[in-house]
């Protein structure tokens, strides 16, 4: 196109680093007299704007030059999309910043110990609500890292190049977390010797429409939110005309979540093996891992198993000597809540800011580059292998009839063991947060599901943990979330804390949810007795009711439960 | 377009957003046409291809998916060469030929003297590249092939556009919906004056005055009698004046002291004309020139009547403001004149003038002001009230029975008049910038935070040879004349090859660089390739 | 590729209790127009592919959990839609809320105030608007200042004045993407504009907000056409206004063709006291769809050159004296 550039030049470390993650649009084949353009690499533009920042710590108008030029894609276009991502920063920048948690659960007091610094930024939860407090280390021009049980003295050491060793968090294992922890998640034979690639090999006899009759026997339902049936989400997408994709959703931002990190820094070959079958199972050639970027380890180990997948013939073009292709790229998000919402992702994968789109059409009709897509959450995917080596119908049998299985809860704030709980279906609460050594007495009020989901009080003591018995009393699992909190705990400082969320996280792009979540936010502020019940009354239900995507439609049901609870 | 019957574009705009491939040669059309360009970009994003034939990696050339840098004034070679090559591979669309064309044997015989090697010789084009491009014009299920300026402002105007029809016959690519020949025009009624018989050669609806048939249908109407003969073109009329054989001139909203290639000559006609009128709505150069001066309304905003645009859709213009001081719009000064001539017209309103037009022209008759006004504008041919115009041409080269088949009129390449010598070395062409038009006149008038004036744009391999920086005023000499201009360093030009915007007269007048050779067929000048060297301050 | 057009099939659907019959493909808007009901509409256009950001065209459909949006939803066999239920007024009614509370909605169209009467809309409920910002261009995405709850956030912000032929206030941006798409890839392909930033600090920008001059603008006026609360302004009438002569009473609108280039560009000129004030060109006109260049939009000053200025004249000369 007839581009115009700003006009800077781009440093060579910039350009190296966007070099070294993306294509040239434009070929010179012979200097003067032909030219070629490519226009499908808008694609490269979040690993492009992911390269520079990683690399030099902001993006600069000469790395948005460089991008623009080798892409092809306007200036404009990506400053609006570098600016769409809190990780990105568009000014200049320490080279290393220290994200520190000020959410839900690890609450304000390492920020507030560590004052107003210009490496120091206010973070969402980092899902490692586990281990809090906790810091995200952005380091220009090497790993990231994460801090957890952060003291200010730790992080300004790590601020200094000083970082400590991590400890893995509490984990209560099932059959899906049988081997995190207890088989070393980068050995592909050590996976493989502890039934890795079993369910790959089976499904690929199998072939895909048995694959799929044995998802929707099993009666797998997705654990990202929504609950929505697996095997006919597949069915679906396989049923379209290719090319088709599969993604898994890794995005994990909901506060209080930390499952799917754990299941990926303890087992990535599951994941890779999972979406591996998915791929075959729906027809696609390519799966892509979206991954927050604040998950580093979960990141490299992930690459690593893909790595060793590809060169054990487990991935690329002949499947374990299926015949079929099928490979998988990890993205990177860079700081976006909004971008684990299914077709916000499609657009953060496809170079444009991170906007959900309207349904329908659905996914698995039009999903990424507009064609069919299955998205499943990690722990979803995990389950799949499970089903195909017991058969759809035993695992039906287990858990409840509604919710067969088990579920992963992250079990945080205040209990004696925090961590990922994997549980059978039907467990209470009370059993829950019990065997993660919480004493209910103790606990006032509970936040189910996450951000987005509602808090409880004693009266959901007794409530199975299943999607029916959730949906009869009003709530959600979620993401599986069971944060307890203490006598102690500033309640509404909670409730404003993820009224904050919402306003932040918000792409932007719809009214009720845009200017919605100000509204809540300063009228939770206002309330110094008690908040005006009819105006977020009103809000809540415009925001259910007339926003574009399930953000803004839970974006008030925290509140609106704490309303409830006489906690506003 | 003569080859096909009346000329004009034959497909409308909204085809090239639906065809599968974008031929766009010699034509900037995103800065000249942006609105055209609006059309075409839509075609890219349903999916088309685009290969551009430009000397420059233009604003529009930036779009293609192939940009295919020729030299200036070599499009013939190229076009025969594609030919070759299409016939070669047994691409080209025998039945149709068969049926709807004539003269193929002689144009194939003419087209195998241009191999690849040659080709590419002539026109600096890789022969890879131009075996691409032919293949992928004759492959295509549809495609449009469009051209503006960089085709027409060449001594070989005419046989340019004949060597592009010829493609078209030669794979089936005119005729149909989504493929068709796309000639832009410049201004906003060329198309229609044309149509209405301001060329030498014609009557209003095509007719040829030489026809005795067509004038005595004219001269019944009009109770006149019409020249028999043909009449001068432009160009032809400042050899006439340079002769002394041309003694008076009526000029009306055209600035050819400055727009005419090699002005320098241009002014020297004008001035030993006996007697020169010039009619506008500026006092322009050539007014400046003139013994009378009829202040003219800007007949788009302050009088009323039609213009006929590229996709030969009829549209009408309607005063919007009351023209300034004296100035009246040009059916009340034409009657005028005849008035004073001694033949009363009374004062036809535009209208009338219309519906006479439409009485004499069957391509027109349908076209109502009513109908014009509720359809937004009607695309010629429509022969009565219930014919909702024509969206392409030629759809008859389709029917079973062809009866007019189209001639193939084989050409030969010739290089550009100015020739590329040891003491002129450097190929120079002209154009638009996108808020610029023609001499500046019209375009000068709004502040433009585009404008940056006339530069010599030049390559950064030819700045560095030649010790120049950027914004380094220097003086650009060619054999007639020279001016001196500031240097824009285009990353995106050829070594060997400089470009001149020409809208800014006052600053650069950079026709008097350009070379007045031109065209004996449509007598259109070679603005597009000169020869000059440039010297330091 | 070719131009057959076989006429699409008939679906038939209940609109508030009303069968109504629209080619497959329609959206519900068509199809609630095609029976003469009107809806509000503020990011829909009829030449712009729908973005159904503004939610003020929310419509209740059977069997959905959630309103949805008239202007892009298309209709279904069978569709059951109401759009004057309990639910669609409330929504409707938050949602003009929420925009009158953050935005200056002083010059959108008077049908837009009318729907805002129609529902009782009291923006004033969520308190005194904020004062403007000036650092709206800079925020970080996922950071914001912690509200007291005194006053409600608004995008207030100083007028952008940069260039000689059109200005951006973007304190009346309902952020409606609009230009976004016409400058984008829906008509004029510059991309001299995204959007930038994220939730509410979300706002219209150039690459790191630089002014227009020194972006990819290339004075099309595209965006201007399509801005549906004059948040983008011609400089002619921000200049008029900001004197007090912007008299749209006293304006006439012609129609006639560009006299620049062959494209044959349909303008619409609007003429206040024998002075073209604004330009622009019909929605639904094949050659335009309501777009044109910067020669068609702004290049009309040649036929208005005069010896005798006339108060217009000298207020336009003024503000460009003085920029
Ligand atoms: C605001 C928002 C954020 C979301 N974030 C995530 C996420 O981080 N991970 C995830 O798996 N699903 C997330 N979802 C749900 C996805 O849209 C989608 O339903 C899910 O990935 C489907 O996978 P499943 O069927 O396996 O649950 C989110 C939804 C919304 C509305
Ligand atoms: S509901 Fe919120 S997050 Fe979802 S599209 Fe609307 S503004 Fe964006
Ligand atoms: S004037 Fe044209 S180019 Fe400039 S921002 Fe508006 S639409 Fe884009
Ligand atoms: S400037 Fe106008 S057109 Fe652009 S988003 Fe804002 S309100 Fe819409
Ligand atoms: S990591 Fe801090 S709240 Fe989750
Ligand atoms: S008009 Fe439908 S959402 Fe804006």
């Amino acid at each position: 196109m007839d581009l115009k550039l700003i006009g800077a030049e781009a440093t060579e470390a910039e350009k190296a680093a966007i070099a070294s993650a993306v294509p040239e649009a434009l070929t010179v084949e012979v200097p003067g007299r032909v030219v070629r353009i490519r226009r499908d690499l808008r694609h490269y533009l979040l690993p492009a704007i992911d390269a520079v920042q990683s690399a030099v710590g902001w993006v600069s108008p000469g790395a948005v030059d460089e991008i623009a030029r080798r892409l092809q894609v306007p200036p404009a276009e990506v400053y609006g999309v570098a600016s769409f991502y809190a990780l990105v920063s568009t000014e200049p920048r320490p080279p290393t910043v220290a994200h520190v948690c000020n959410d839900i659960a690890c609450g304000p007091d390492l920020a507030a110990a560590l004052g107003d610094r210009d490496d120091v930024v206010e973070s969402p939860c980092l899902g490692q609500c586990d281990r809090r407090p906790a810091v995200f280390l952005q380091r220009a021009g090497t790993d990231d890292v994460v801090l957890a049980h952060a003291t200010p003295d730790a992080v300004l050491a790590a601020l200094d190049g000083d970082v400590g060793d991590d400890t893995p968090g509490f984990v209560s294992p099932g059959p899906l977390l049988a081997r995190v922890g207890n088989v070393d998640p980068s050995s592909l034979p050590d996976y493989r010797a502890a039934g890795g690639y079993e369910a790959l090999a089976k499904a690929i006899e199998m072939g895909p429409e048995a694959v799929i009759d044995e998802i929707v026997a099993s009666n797998l339902r997705g654990r990202g939110g929504a609950a929505f049936p697996t095997g006919l989400k597949w069915r679906g997408a396989a049923g379209q005309p290719g090319p088709r994709y599969v993604i898994c959703n890794a995005d994990e931002s909901e506060p209080g979540t930390f499952k799917d990190r754990v299941v990926m820094e303890g087992d990535p070959f599951a994941v890779v093996e999972a979406l591996t079958i998915a791929g075959l199972t729906v027809g696609a050639e390519q799966g892509y891992i979206y991954i927050r970027g604040e998950y580093p380890l979960a990141q490299r180990r992930l690459a690593h198993a893909i790595a060793e997948a590809r060169r054990a013939g487990l991935l690329g073009d002949d499947v374990m000597g299926s015949g079929e292709r099928f490979d998988i790229e990890i993205r990177r998000g860079q700081g976006a809540y909004i971008c684990g919402e299914e077709t916000a992702l499609f657009a953060s994968i496809e170079g444009y800011r991170g906007e959900p789109r309207q349904k329908p059409p659905f996914p698995t009709v039009a999903g990424l580059f507009g064609r069919p897509t299955v998205v499943n959450n990690v722990e979803t995917l995990i389950n799949v292998p499970r089903i195909l080596l017991e058969g759809g119908a035993a695992y039906a049998a287990t858990g409840t009839e509604d919710s067969p299985g088990t579920r992963l809860f992250c079990l945080s704030g205040n209990v004696a063991r925090p961590g990922v709980y994997e549980l059978e279906s039907g467990t209470t609460l009370r059993e829950a947060v019990e065997a993660a050594g919480g004493v209910p007495e103790e606990i006032p009020y509970l936040l189910l599901g996450g951000a987005a989901g509602s808090l409880v009080g004693s009266d959901h003591w007794g409530m199975p943990l299943t999607f029916e018995d959730s949906r009869a009393a009003g709530v959600t699992l979620g993401s599986g979330v069971i944060m307890a909190f203490s006598a102690s705990t500033d309640m509404r400082e909670v409730v404003r804390r993820i009224a904050q969320f919402f306003r932040d996280e918000s792409c932007g792009q719809c009214v009720p949810c845009r200017i919605g979540t100000v509204r809540v936010e300063e009228a939770i502020a206002r309330a110094n007795g008690a908040v005006d019940r009819r105006l977020i009354d009103d809000l809540d239900r415009a925001m259910k009711a007339a926003s574009i995507c399930g953000l803004g439609h839970t974006a008030s049901s925290v509140v609106k439960s704490a309303i409830e609870l006489g906690i506003l | 377009m003569t080859v096909l019957g009346a000329g004009g574009g034959t497909s409308s705009y909204e085809e090239i957003e639906n065809t599968d491939l974008i031929l766009l040669w010699g034509s900037n059309a995103r800065n000249a046409h942006p609105i055209f360009f609006h059309h075409l970009l839509k075609g890219l994003r349903n999916g088309a291809r685009m290969y551009a034939v430009d000397p420059r990696r233009s604003e529009s050339a930036q779009w293609a998916d192939v940009w295919l840098g020729i030299d200036v004034g070599s499009d013939i070679a190229l076009a025969n060469a594609m030919a070759k090559v299409i016939i070669d591979e047994g691409l080209h669309d025998r039945e149709f030929i068969e049926r709807a064309t004539t003269g193929f044997d002689a144009y194939a015989e003419k087209v195998s003297e241009y191999d690849l090697a040659r080709a590419e010789q002539i026109t600096g084009v890789p022969a890879d590249a131009i075996r691409e491009v032919a293949i992928a014009y004759a492959t295509a299920p549809t495609a449009q092939l469009c051209w503006t300026l960089g085709i027409t402002e060449h001594h070989t105007a005419s046989d340019n556009v004949l060597a592009l029809i010829s493609l078209a016959l030669l794979t089936g690519h005119v005729g149909r919906y989504g493929s068709g020949l796309v000639p832009i025009r410049g201004q906003n009624n060329v198309q229609g004056g044309g149509d209405m018989g301001a060329l030498p050669n014609r009557l209003p609806g095509f007719y040829d005055v030489e026809d005795p048939e067509a004038r005595a249908k004219f001269e019944a109407a009009w109770n006149a009698s019409i020249p028999p003969k043909r009449g001068w073109h432009l160009t032809q009329m400042f050899e006439a004046m340079a002769a002394g054989k041309l003694r008076g001139l009526y000029v009306i909203g055209e600035n050819p002291a400055q727009s005419e290639a090699d002005a320098v000559h241009a002014v020297e006609a004008l001035r030993s004309l006996d007697f020169l009128v010039v009619q506008d709505i500026f006092m322009t150069a050539t007014a400046e020139l003139a013994d009378v001066v009829f202040p003219a309304a800007a007949d788009w905003v302050e009088g009323e009547g039609t213009v006929t645009s590229s996709e030969r859709r009829v549209q009408r213009v309607r005063p919007a403001l009351r023209p300034p001081g004296e100035a009246r719009t040009d059916i009340a000064i034409i009657s005028g004149l005849a008035r004073a001539m001694g033949v009363d017209w009374g004062d036809p309103t535009a209208e009338e003038i219309w519906d006479e037009l439409r009485s004499l022209s069957p391509a027109h008759a349908g076209m109502s002001y009513r109908r014009l006004e509720e359809l937004g504008g009607i695309q010629w041919p429509c022969p009565d009230e219930n014919h909702p115009g024509t969206k392409f041409l030629h759809a008859r080269l389709w029917e079973e029975e062809v009866k007019d088949p189209a001639p193939f009129i084989p050409v030969d390449w010739v290089p550009p008049v100015d020739t590329l010598t040891d003491e002129y070395p450097i190929r120079l062409t002209t154009g638009r910038h996108l808020d610029g038009y023609n001499t500046g006149v019209q375009s000068s008038g709004f502040d433009s935070p585009l404008r940056t004036g006339t530069t010599l744009d030049i390559s950064p391999e030819d700045a560095e040879r030649l010790g120049i920086v950027d914004g380094e005023v220097v003086r650009v000499v060619s054999r007639r004349a020279s001016v001196t201009a500031p240097v824009r360093i285009d990353p995106e030009m050829r070594p060997g090859l400089t470009f001149m915007a020409i809208h800014y007269p006052e600053q650069v007048d950079v026709n008097k660089l350009t070379i007045e050779a031109w065209d004996p067929k449509s007598g259109t000048a070679e603005f597009k390739a000169t020869a000059i060297r440039i010297e330091k301050l | 590729m070719t131009a057959e057009t076989t006429s699409p099939a008939l679906v038939t659907l209940e609109i508030d209790g009303r069968d109504v019959a629209v080619p497959e493909g329609s959206t519900i808007l068509d199809a609630c127009r095609r029976i003469g009901s009107d809806q509000p509409t503020m990011c829909w256009a009829s030449t712009l592919t729908p973005v159904n950001v503004c939610r003020v065209c929310v419509v209740e459909v059977e069997g959905s959990r959630a309103l949805v949006p008239s202007c892009s939803r298309r209709v279904e066999e069978g569709m059951v839609v109401r759009t004057d239920s309990e639910a669609v007024r409330h929504a409707r009614k938050v949602v003009f809320e929420l925009l009158a509370s953050a935005v200056d909605l002083s010059l959108v169209d008077d049908s837009i105030r009318a729907w805002m009467a129609e529902y009782g809309c009291e923006p004033e409920r969520f308190g005194p608007a904020a004062p403007p910002s000036d650092d709206r261009d800079r925020r970080q995405a996922g950071h914001h200042r912690r509200p007291t709850g005194e006053t409600a956030e608004t995008v207030h912000q100083p007028v952008k004045v940069d260039n000689p032929l059109y200005v951006r206030d973007y304190s009346k941006c309902i952020l409606c993407y609009k230009c976004v798409q016409a400058c984008g890839p829906e008509a004029q392909n510059t991309f001299a504009i995204s959007v930038a930033g994220r939730g509410f600090d979300a706002r219209i920008s150039t690459e790191f907000d630089v002014p227009l001059p020194q972006s990819a603008c290339v004075y099309c006026g595209n965006c201007i056409a399509v801005c549906p609360t004059e948040a983008l302004m011609f400089r002619s009438e921000y200049e008029l206004r900001q004197a007090g002569m912007w008299d749209p009473d006293r304006q006439e609108v012609v129609t006639t063709i560009c006299s620049y280039c062959g494209v044959g560009c349909n303008l619409e000129l609007h003429v206040q006291d024998n002075r073209i004030v604004k330009v622009t060109s019909p929605d639904d006109h094949s050659v335009t769809r309501g777009n044109l260049c910067i020669k068609g939009r702004f290049g009309y000053e040649y036929v208005q050159e005069s010896d005798e200025p006339t108060p217009i004249d000298e207020v336009l000369a003024r503000a460009r004296a003085d920029s």
